[in-house]
C-alpha cells in the first residue's frame, strides 16, 4: 500500500513521549481490552481504558462528528473527547489510540475524525495513535513487534474464554453478582502473570485456560429452568460495546434470555485471512498473504488447542474452529466481501444455529454501509438455508429510542424456542 | 366463568376487549391524549357494568402498555403475538396479516413460513402519519378519506416515512394540485411503505386481513391496498373487529396463558395505584426557573421592534412584500420610512391564492386613493404561483429576502437563521454577501410545522403548547434527530408518564438542537457568529428562542416580527426597485380574479414531469413542476454544453442492438452504479468474447417498482435500490445471463491511499443474488474482478470465462481484455474533451460554469431528477467532476482518502477554486455514508479557496424545490460577489 500523497503533517506519537504519556483507549469490550492493556504496559505503555458512560458522550459525539457519521464514529470519540475534558488529565500528558483497520468501509475514517475534532477544539497537539496492521499510519513511539503481537494474541483468547464462559453462567448464578466477581478474579490472575516484564510462555497460557474454567466451574448454577439462547452479531463495535447497544446483554439477561457471543479473535482471524482471499481472488501481494496464511494458521492451531481444552473440561459449551466457520459461510456470501464485518456476519450467523443458537440479535449502526449487504442483505438466504432461524435486525444510533429497539426484540424472542 | 380481558394500550389510542366463552362481549377504542394510564383507568370503570360480577384474567399489550404492564405487574403480551392469536381465533383463513397502528405497522405472514415484521425505526409512522397530513390539509381525517374517493390521479409521494411525503405533498399544494388527488396520493404513499418496508420480498397473496384503526377507517386507503396488490372482495378482509384485533388477541391469551385472576376493584385499584407514578429517565435543565427571569427576557426581545403606523392614516407611496411560505402566507405594506403600514400572516390552508387574493383586497380598500402601491415584491415557495397570479412585480428568492430584512435591525448581522413551518434556513453573511447556506434536509426536519402538527393532536395551538414547557421544571430529552425518531421519543416519555408541560419543553429544545448539531452543524456560538438574527415564525414561541439562546450560550436578536421578515425584505426590495408602472393587479381586476388548475403529464420528452397547469383570468397562465423550459412553450431554447446530457447519451448507445446476433449467447448488464462508467470496458469485453450484450433500459420510477418488492434494506441509497428494478427488466426482456461483477477495488487512478468502490457498489450484487427470488436457478454472473493489473485481470478473467465457457481461449480473453482497456481509455478521453469544449464554450460566452461532482451514477435522470436541467435553466454550462479532477493537482485533505470515485471529488473541488467563473455543486444521494465523509472535505477545500460550496441531497423524492433554493441563493451571491468586488 503507497503512503497517503496529500495527508497533511499529524502529530506523532514520540519515543519521548512514550516516557510519561498516558495513551486513552476508547471502550468497547472491558474484559479483553482492559487485558491487552495491562500486558502492553510490559513493553512501557502507559494505557487506559476509559470507562466512562452517560449522555456527555453522545452530546460530545454529536457536536464534534458530522451526525450523518456512523454511531460508533459518534461513541468512540465521544468518549474521548469527554475524557479530555472531564479535567481528569493533563492534556500535554496524553495520547490517544485508535484502531484502523484500512479496510473499505468509512470505518477506517474514525481516526481523521478524531483529529479534525481535537483541531477544532484546541487539542491538535494530542497525538493519536492508529493501530493498524496495515502499515497506514506509524509513530516512532509506537511499535509492534512480532512478540508483542503474540502476547497481545494470547490476552485476546483468554479475554474471549472469560466472556465466553461467563456468559454461560450469569443467567444461571444461584448468588447474584457472582459472574462478574469470578470475572474480576480470573482478570487480575491473567493480568498478574503477563505483567511484570515477563513473557509469558504458550503452556502457560493453556494452564490459564484452565484456570479460568476451573473459576467458573466452582459457580454455583441453576439450570432448573432453561432459557433461551440469543446470539448477538452484528458491527464490531455495537456488538461488544453495551454504550453503543443500550445494554443489550444486560436486557436479553433480563427477559430471562442467555447472551451468546462469538469472540474479538473472529474479528481478527477474519481480518488476517482477507488478505488471503485477495491474493486468491486478484493476484494481489501474493507474498504478503503468504505470511498471513501462516499467521492464520498459528492462531487457528492455538484456537483449536483452546477448544480441545474447554471439551476435555466438560462444563462449559466451546466455540466452533473459525476455520469451519469461515468454510461454512461460502454458501451464503462471497469470501470477497470484506468491507465492515463483510463474510463474518453470515458466518457468525451460521455458526450460532448450527450450535443451537437459532435466535439471533443482528446490531448495526443506522445506515451502516457494509451491513446492508452482509447484515439484512443476507437475512433471507440464511433462512432458506436455515428455516429455523430466528432473525432480527436492530438499527442503533443516537436518536432511536429504547423502546423501539426493545419492542422489535421481544418480538424475535415471542417466537423464540 | 371468568372473563378475559386485554388491554391495548398504542401510541395514540387504548382498545379494551372483554371475551366471555369464547364471545366479545365489550369493546371500546379511544384517543388518549398522551394521558396513556387515567385514559386505562377511565375505559376499565366504563366497563364495569358488564364486567364487574366475574373474574377477570387480564393481558396488556401495545407500544405503550409496557411500562403500565411492568408498574402494575399485569401479564404482557407482545402486540404482534398478540394479533396472531387474534387472527387464529377470529379469522382463521388469513394467510397474511397487515397491520397498521398509530405509529407502528406489522405484517405477519401466516401461510408457509411464518414471519412476522414491524416497522423500522425509520419508517414513520402509519396513523399519526395521515393525521400530520390532515393537519397539513387543514382537515379532519376522516376528511381525507372523503377527498380521497373524488381522486382523478395519484401523485408520487416518497413513501419512506412521514417527513418524506410532507415535502412532497407542500410543493403540489403550493402549485395548486387538486386536494383530492393529493388525499389519496396519501393514501398511496401509506400502501407503497408499507410494501417496501415491510413486506420485502415476500409476496402479498391469497387472504389478506388488514387490521388496525387507520385500515378500518380510511375506506380510500382500503382501495388504494386492494387495487395495489390486486385483490378482489373475497380476498381482502376489512372486519368490524379490525381496531380491537390486538386487544382481542391479548384477551385471548389472558384465557390461555395466565392464571391470576382478579376482581374488578382489585384491578381498577392496582391500575389507579400504577397511574400516579411517574418514572423520568433524563431530564434537561428548566427554560426558566421564575417568573422574573422570564419577564426580563421578554423585556430585552421587545427591544427589536419596527416603526408602524396606521395605514388608514398615512398618505403616499407604499411598497408590498409577500412571502409565501410553504404552510402560512405573510403580507406587509411599508412607507417611504420603511415604516410597516400593514401586515397580516396566516396559515394558507393549502391555497395561498385564495389568502393572497382575500388579503389584497383588504388591503386595497384600506389604501383607498392616499395610499399609492408602487412597487411589490414576492418570495417563498409559492413565488412563481403569486408572481403569474396577481401581477407582482419582482420575485426573489427567500434567502436574499431574509438577509436584506435582517439587515435592517442589525447592520452587522453576520449570522440568520430562521425556522419556518417546513424549514430551516440558515446562512451566514460574509463581505455583505450571502454565503454558506444550510437547509434542512428532507430527513431532519423537526422544525415548526412538526410542533404544530403535535400541539394540535394534543388538542392545543402551537403557541399554547409551547407556552406549557415556558416553566417545566424537568423537559424531557427528546433527542435531536427527524420527526419520526422524535415521535418514538415522545412516546417513550408518555410511557414514562411524562407531563405535557415536560414535553412541551422537550420538543422545544429538540427543534432547537436539530437546527444547531444537524442542519447549521455548529459547534461552538463563534461558528455561528457575533451577531446573530433569528427570525421566522417558529422563534415567535418564547420557548423556542429561549432554548436556542439557552444551547449556544448567547444573546440574540429576535425582532418583533421575526414572522415577518420574508415579507418584509421583499417590501425592501420592491422598494429599492421601483418599475415604473406596476403589474399589481387592480382591486378591479382582484375582484374578476378566478383560478382554475389543472395537471396533465408533460410529453415533450422522456423525463414525463407532472405539469400543474394554473389559469388565471385575463388569460394568464402559470405553469409548474416542469424541469426544463419546453413545455413552456417558448420554443427550443438554445442548448448549452451538458456534461450529464452527454454521458448519458454515450452510455446509453451501448444498448443500442448489436448487428450479428443471432445465435449468440445473450447477456444482460444491469444500467446503474458503477456500470454507469465501466460499460465502454465490460460492453466491449463481453462483445469480443462473442456475447450479445443486452442493456437494461434506462431508470424510471416503473422501474424501480418493479423491484422494489426486493430490497431488503430500506435506508440504502436509492441508485442501488434501482438495481433490483434493472435486474427485473433484464429478465423480463428473455437474456441468458445476467453479467454483474463484484468489485471490491475500482481503477488506480494515483491519487488516493487505495482505490476502494463503496461498499455498496462493490458487493451488491451479492445482495442481489441473495434477494431476488426469479434469480435463483437462473445464470447471474457475480466473479470478483479487480481491473488495475491489466494481467492480472487477464489471468483472473480467463480462470472464469474459459471454465464456464469451452469455446473461449484464453489468448481471447488476453485481447479481448486489451480491447476493453482501451475502449475505456477511450471514453475518459472523450469525457475530457467533451469537459474542455465546454469550458471554452462558457469561457467564450461569459457563461458560467456549473462543475456537478457526484459519482458515475449520478448522471442517471431517475436519480437526479433532471437537476441538471434546472442548473442549465439558470444559464450554467454543466461539466462533471471526471472531466475536470485531474487538471489541478491533488489538493492537501484530512480525510483517509481511499475510494476512487470520491478522490475524483477533491481534485474537481480544487480546479473550482482555481477557475474564476466555475462553481461548485455537489450531489450527494441520501443514505449515502462515505459522502458524510467527503462532503465536509469538498466544502473545506472550495471555502478555502474563496468559493461558495453548495450541497444538494438526492433522494427518490422527485422535489426540486430546496435545490432551486440553493441555486438561486448562490448565484445571488456569486452576482453580489462581483458587484461588490467590482465597487472594491
Amino acid at each position: 500500500m503507497q503512503n497517503t500523497p496529500n495527508m497533511p503533517n499529524r502529530v506523532s506519537f514520540t519515543e519521548e513521549m512514550r516516557k510519561d504519556y498516558t495513551i486513552l483507549v476508547p471502550n468497547m469490550l472491558p474484559v479483553q481490552l482492559g487485558l491487552i492493556c495491562k500486558i502492553m504496559a510490559n513493553y512501557g505503555y502507559k494505557m487506559e481504558l476509559l470507562d466512562s458512560e452517560g449522555p456527555a458522550i453522545v452530546e460530545q459525539g454529536l457536536r464534534n462528528v458530522h451526525n450523518d457519521t456512523c454511531y460508533p464514529a459518534l461513541l468512540v470519540i465521544g468518549q474521548l473527547m469527554d475524557a479530555i475534558e472531564s479535567g481528569k488529565y493533563d492534556t500535554h500528558k496524553i495520547a490517544l489510540i485508535m484502531p484502523q483497520t484500512g479496510g473499505g468501509c468509512r470505518a477506517s475514517n474514525y481516526i481523521h475524525l478524531l483529529r479534525k475534532a481535537l483541531e477544532k477544539n484546541g487539542y491538535g497537539y494530542i497525538p493519536v495513535i492508529s493501530l493498524n496492521f496495515s502499515g497506514l499510519e506509524d509513530n516512532p513511539g509506537f511499535k509492534i513487534t512480532g512478540k508483542m503481537m503474540i502476547q497481545v494474541a494470547y490476552g485476546l483468547m483468554i479475554g474471549d474464554l472469560i466472556m465466553m464462559v461467563a456468559n454461560q453462567c450469569r443467567p444461571y448464578e444461584v448468588v447474584p453478582g457472582s459472574t462478574d466477581k469470578a470475572i474480576e478474579i480470573c482478570v487480575r490472575t491473567v493480568a498478574g502473570r503477563f505483567t511484570a516484564g515477563r513473557l509469558i510462555h504458550y503452556s502457560e497460557v493453556k494452564a490459564l485456560f484452565r484456570f479460568v474454567l476451573d473459576a467458573f466451574a466452582k459457580l454455583k448454577l441453576d439450570h432448573a429452568s432453561p432459557k433461551k439462547k440469543v446470539g448477538i452479531v452484528g458491527e464490531i463495535y455495537v456488538k461488544f460495546s453495551p454504550l453503543g447497544n443500550n445494554n443489550l446483554e444486560k436486557f436479553l439477561l433480563s427477559e430471562g434470555a442467555e447472551p451468546v457471543l462469538p469472540g474479538l479473535l473472529d474479528f481478527c482471524l477474519y481480518c488476517i485471512y482477507n488478505s488471503v482471499i485477495d491474493a486468491e481472488l486478484y493476484g494481489r501481494s501474493t507474498k504478503k498473504a503468504m505470511g498471513y496464511k501462516m499467521a492464520y494458521q498459528f492462531v487457528l492451531k492455538k484456537q483449536d488447542d483452546m477448544i480441545k481444552i474447554i471439551r476435555q473440561h466438560g462444563k462449559f459449551r466451546p466455540p466452533m474452529g473459525f476455520d469451519k466457520v469461515r468454510r461454512m459461510s461460502n454458501d451464503i456470501i462471497g469470501p470477497g466481501v470484506k468491507m465492515g464485518e463483510g463474510w463474518l456476519l453470515p458466518a457468525e450467523m451460521i455458526e450460532l444455529i448450527s450450535e443451537g443458537v437459532k435466535n439471533i440479535v443482528c446490531t448495526q449502526p443506522f445506515g451502516c454501509l457494509p451491513n446492508h449487504i452482509a447484515g439484512k442483505g443476507m437475512m433471507r438466504k440464511i433462512r432458506e438455508h436455515y428455516p429455523d432461524a430466528n432473525i432480527v435486525a436492530v438499527d442503533y444510533d443516537p436518536g432511536a429510542s429504547k423502546i423501539n429497539q426493545e419492542n422489535r426484540i421481544k418480538l424475535m424472542l415471542s417466537s423464540a424456542e | 366463568m371468568s372473563i378475559f380481558l386485554g388491554i391495548d394500550i398504542g401510541s395514540t389510542t387504548v382498545k379494551l376487549v372483554a371475551v366471555r366463552a369464547g364471545e366479545i362481549i365489550y369493546k371500546r377504542y379511544e384517543r388518549h391524549f398522551s394521558k396513556v394510564r387515567e385514559k386505562a383507568c377511565d375505559m376499565l370503570r366504563d366497563a364495569r357494568g358488564i364486567i364487574s360480577g366475574e373474574p377477570l384474567r387480564v393481558a396488556i399489550t401495545g407500544s405503550a402498555g409496557l411500562g403500565v404492564a411492568k408498574a402494575s405487574g399485569i401479564d404482557f403480551v407482545q402486540e404482534v403475538f398478540a394479533t396472531r392469536k387474534a387472527v387464529g381465533k377470529f379469522v382463521p383463513e388469513a394467510d397474511v396479516v397487515i397491520e397498521l397502528g398509530g405509529e407502528d405497522a406489522k405484517i405477519v405472514f401466516l401461510s408457509g413460513q411464518l414471519e412476522e415484521r414491524m416497522n423500522g425505526s425509520c419508517a414513520g409512522g402509519t396513523g399519526a402519519f395521515i393525521d400530520q397530513m390532515a393537519v397539513l390539509l387543514d382537515v379532519t381525517p376522516a376528511q381525507i378519506d372523503e377527498m380521497s374517493q373524488k381522486a382523478e390521479r395519484i401523485y408520487t409521494i416518497a413513501s419512506r416515512c412521514g417527513v418524506f411525503a410532507k415535502s412532497d405533498i407542500q410543493p403540489l399544494l403550493n402549485e395548486g394540485a387538486r386536494r383530492e388527488d393529493v388525499a389519496a396520493s396519501i393514501f398511496q404513499a401509506v400502501v407503497n411503505q408499507t410494501l417496501t418496508g415491510l413486506a420485502q420480498g415476500r409476496e402479498i397473496k391469497g387472504d389478506v386481513l388488514f387490521l388496525g384503526g387507520p385500515l378500518f377507517f380510511f375506506k380510500g386507503l382500503q382501495k388504494r391496498f386492494q387495487l395495489t396488490l390486486g385483490l378482489d372482495d373475497s380476498h381482502a378482509h376489512f372486519p368490524e373487529l379490525a381496531p380491537f384485533a390486538i386487544a382481542a388477541g391479548a384477551a385471548q391469551y389472558a384465557g390461555d396463558s395466565t392464571s391470576r385472576e382478579y376482581g374488578f376493584n382489585e384491578l381498577l385499584d392496582i391500575l389507579e395505584k400504577t397511574a400516579g407514578e411517574t418514572v423520568i429517565a433524563q431530564t434537561l435543565r428548566p427554560l426558566f426557573v421564575s417568573r422574573e427571569e422570564y419577564e426580563a427576557f421578554r423585556a430585552r426581545h421587545n427591544a427589536h421592534d419596527v416603526m408602524t403606523e396606521n395605514v388608514t392614516v398615512y398618505e403616499g407611496d407604499a411598497y408590498l412584500g409577500i412571502d409565501c411560505g410553504s404552510t402560512t402566507t405573510k403580507m406587509v405594506l411599508i412607507g417611504e420610512d420603511n415604516q410597516l403600514l400593514y401586515h397580516h400572516y396566516a396559515s394558507n390552508k393549502g391555497n395561498p391564492a385564495d389568502v393572497i387574493r382575500e388579503q389584497l383586497l383588504k388591503l386595497r380598500e384600506l389604501c383607498g386613493g392616499r395610499v399609492h402601491i408602487v412597487s411589490s415584491a414576492v418570495t417563498g415557495y409559492g413565488e412563481a404561483l403569486i408572481q403569474n397570479a396577481f401581477g407582482v412585480d419582482h420575485g426573489l428568492v427567500e434567502t436574499v429576502a431574509h438577509f436584506k430584512a435582517a439587515r435592517h435591525f442589525c447592520p452587522d448581522v453576520d449570522f440568520i437563521i430562521d425556522i419556518g413551518g417546513q424549514d430551516i434556513k440558515c446562512f451566514k453573511i460574509r463581505n455583505n454577501c450571502i454565503d454558506n447556506i444550510s437547509l434542512n434536509e428532507a430527513c431532519s426536519s423537526g422544525c415548526g410545522s412538526f410542533i404544530e402538527t403535535f400541539a394540535r393532536s394534543m388538542g392545543y395551538s402551537i403557541e399554547e403548547f409551547c407556552k406549557l414547557g415556558l416553566f417545566s421544571t424537568g423537559p424531557i430529552d427528546l433527542g435531536s434527530r427527524c420527526t419520526v425518531f422524535m415521535n418514538s421519543s415522545v412516546k417513550q416519555a408518555q410511557k414514562d408518564g411524562a407531563g405535557i408541560d415536560a414535553i412541551s419543553a422537550g420538543l422545544s429544545v429538540s427543534v432547537v438542537k436539530n437546527a444547531l448539531y444537524k442542519v447549521i452543524r455548529a459547534h461552538s456560538p463563534d461558528d455561528l457568529g457575533q451577531h446573530i438574527v433569528v427570525q421566522g415564525g417558529t422563534f415567535l414561541n418564547d420557548a423556542i428562542l429561549r432554548s436556542f439562546e439557552q444551547e449556544i450560550g448567547r444573546e440574540v436578536t429576535r425582532p418583533a416580527i421575526s414572522g415577518l421578515m420574508g415579507a418584509y425584505g421583499a417590501a425592501l426590495h420592491a422598494k429599492a426597485n421601483v418599475p415604473a408602472e406596476t403589474g399589481l393587479l387592480s382591486a378591479h381586476e382582484l375582484l374578476g380574479f378566478a383560478h382554475t388548475v389543472k395537471s396533465v403529464r408533460c410529453g415533450l420528452c422522456t423525463n414525463h414531469c407532472n405539469l400543474t397547469i394554473n389559469d388565471f383570468s385575463g388569460g394568464r397562465r402559470f405553469i409548474s413542476g416542469n424541469r426544463c423550459e419546453r413545455p413552456l412553450g417558448k420554443g427550443e431554447q438554445q442548448k448549452l454544453p451538458d456534461l450529464y446530457t452527454w454521458k448519458l447519451e454515450r452510455m446509453k448507445s451501448y444498448g443500442a442492438p448489436s448487428e450479428h446476433a443471432e445465435g449468440k449467447t445473450r447477456i444482460g448488464i444491469p444500467f446503474g452504479l458503477n456500470f454507469f462508467e465501466m460499460l465502454p470496458f465490460w460492453h466491449t469485453f463481453l462483445t469480443k468474447l462473442g456475447f450479445e450484450v443486452v442493456l437494461s433500459d434506462v431508470s424510471t420510477r416503473d422501474l424501480y417498482m418493479k423491484g422494489q418488492h426486493s430490497i431488503p434494506s430500506d435506508t440504502v441509497c436509492y441508485p442501488a435500490k434501482l438495481m433490483h428494478g434493472h435486474i427485473e427488466n433484464l429478465l423480463a426482456k428473455g437474456v441468458d445471463a445476467i453479467f454483474y461483477p463484484c468489485m471490491t477495488y475500482n481503477l488506480d487512478e494515483g491519487r488516493a491511499s487505495n482505490c476502494y468502490n463503496c461498499p455498496v457498489v462493490a458487493y451488491y450484487p451479492e445482495l442481489l443474488e441473495a434477494n431476488v427470488a426469479a434469480l435463483k436457478g437462473f445464470d447471474f454472473m457475480m466473479p470478483y474482478f479487480e481491473l488495475t493489473d491489466h494481467k492480472q485481470f487477464a489471468k483472473q478473467a480467463a480462470k472464469f470465462f474459459c471454465k464456464k465457457y469451452p469455446r473461449i481461449k484464453k489468448s481471447q480473453v488476453a485481447v479481448a481484455a486489451e480491447d476493453a482497456y482501451a475502449a475505456l481509455n477511450d471514453y475518459y478521453e472523450e469525457v475530457r474533451e467533451e469537459g474542455r469544449k465546454a469550458i471554452q464554450y462558457a469561457d467564450t460566452h461569459g457563461l458560467e460554469i456549473a462543475v456537478i461532482v457526484g459519482r458515475p451514477y449520478h448522471i442517471d435522470p431517475e436519480i437526479n431528477h433532471g437537476i441538471n436541467q434546472l442548473i442549465q435553466s439558470y444559464g450554467m454550462v454543466i461539466v462533471s467532476e471526471d472531466a475536470v479532477w485531474q487538471l489541478a493537482k491533488a489538493p492537501e485533505v484530512h480525510v483517509l482518502n481511499q475510494w476512487t470515485y470520491h478522490s475524483r471529488m477533491y481534485g474537481a473541488a480544487e480546479y473550482v477554486t482555481h477557475k474564476e467563473n466555475a462553481q461548485l455543486i455537489q450531489l450527494v444521494s441520501f443514505g449515502c455514508g462515505i459522502d458524510a465523509i467527503t462532503t465536509d472535505e469538498v466544502r473545506a477545500i472550495v471555502e478555502g479557496g474563496g468559493k461558495i460550496y453548495t450541497q444538494l441531497k438526492i433522494d427518490e423524492i422527485n422535489n426540486l424545490g430546496a435545490a432551486k433554493i440553493r441555486i438561486r441563493s448562490m448565484l445571488a451571491a456569486v452576482e453580489e460577489g462581483r458587484k461588490l468586488a467590482k465597487h472594491a
